[in-house]
């Protein structure tokens, strides 16, 4: 498996997901550069994806299409924040309306990947933090306390009953 | 990208409650206790309409149930909504397995 860990956090609902890949760098970079081959990966094999628009520069976007078994599509788009090839790429990743505009009213997530050398193969770092549009505003207006994180490993162990051995940590 | 069965309503008022490191404070508060809104007020550094106000948005998000007892309202934490949270987060850990598992076979080819 080249998954290797995976962290899940309630703060600003995170995840952390790091793989390892037997394959230089520069390879493992072009999964994601190439639009032919970021549409082999990016959808199931039940959705295949089809990407439209592929423009891995600051500010730049990517647009794609997800054929469903019933032939129905759902369209997605990436807000490239920056971009350092071969090492790194951060973009939000979104829902379009039917007409590939973004939409408004949907959810966005913040995605960053980083790759390094690792063991004369790849590491491949991603970290997805979902990204709620009232999020800063109402820290504002409310003022924040710096309260404790919360990962979803602490929530489990504070709701497993207590005589339960096997969720006690 | 779609995630599991959430709504798109329902998962942005979940993470919008959630990315709160006060609200977090009050969920993680509510899950073996049973305060009430005032005793929680004491805890934070604000006032209690702006506590009050935090507690309300948990409970639009189905985080936490409100109950009248007397002239206090008791605040208790969900653990279904908690799960529902967390299906989120590991709907997005399977689509991304999912996707790793494509570029392995695709390096591999």
């Amino acid at each position: 498996m080249s998954v290797v860990s995976v962290e899940k956090n309630f703060d600003g609902m995170s995840l952390t997901l790091v793989a390892e890949f037997d394959a230089p760098i520069e390879r493992v970079w072009q999964l994601w550069a190439d639009p032919r081959q970021l549409e082999s990966w990016w959808g199931p094999p039940t959705h295949p994806a089809t990407v439209e628009k592929h423009d891995l520069a600051a500010g730049g976007e990517v647009t794609y299409v997800m054929t469903g078994p019933g032939g129905e599509r759902s369209r997605g788009w990436w807000r490239v924040t920056s971009v350092d090839p071969p090492r790194s790429l951060d973009f939000t990743d979104g829902y379009a309306n039917p007409d590939g505009t973004p939409d408004a009213d949907t959810p966005t997530t913040a995605v960053q990947m980083r790759l390094t050398e690792h063991d004369g193969g790849t590491r491949m770092e991603l970290r997805f933090v979902y990204d709620s549009r009232e999020h800063m505003e109402q820290a504002e207006r409310w003022g924040t306390f710096d309260g404790l994180s919360l990962s979803v490993g602490q929530m489990d162990a504070l709701l497993a009953p207590v005589s339960d051995p096997d969720h006690r940590r | 990208m779609v995630v599991g069965e959430f709504t798109d309503r329902e998962a942005d008022r979940l993470f919008h409650a959630l990315a709160d490191a006060t609200r977090r404070d009050i969920l993680h508060r509510c899950v073996r206790a049973e305060p009430s809104v005032s005793r929680l007020a004491d805890v934070y550094p604000m006032s209690f309409a702006a506590v009050q106000k935090h507690v309300a948005v948990l409970e639009q998000a189905g985080l936490v149930t409100k109950q009248r007892r007397g002239r206090e309202q008791l605040v208790h934490t969900d653990p279904d909504a908690v799960g529902r949270a967390r299906q989120f987060l590991d709907d997005l850990e399977q689509a991304w397995r999912g996707r790793v598992g494509r570029m392995a076979d695709l390096l591999a080819q």
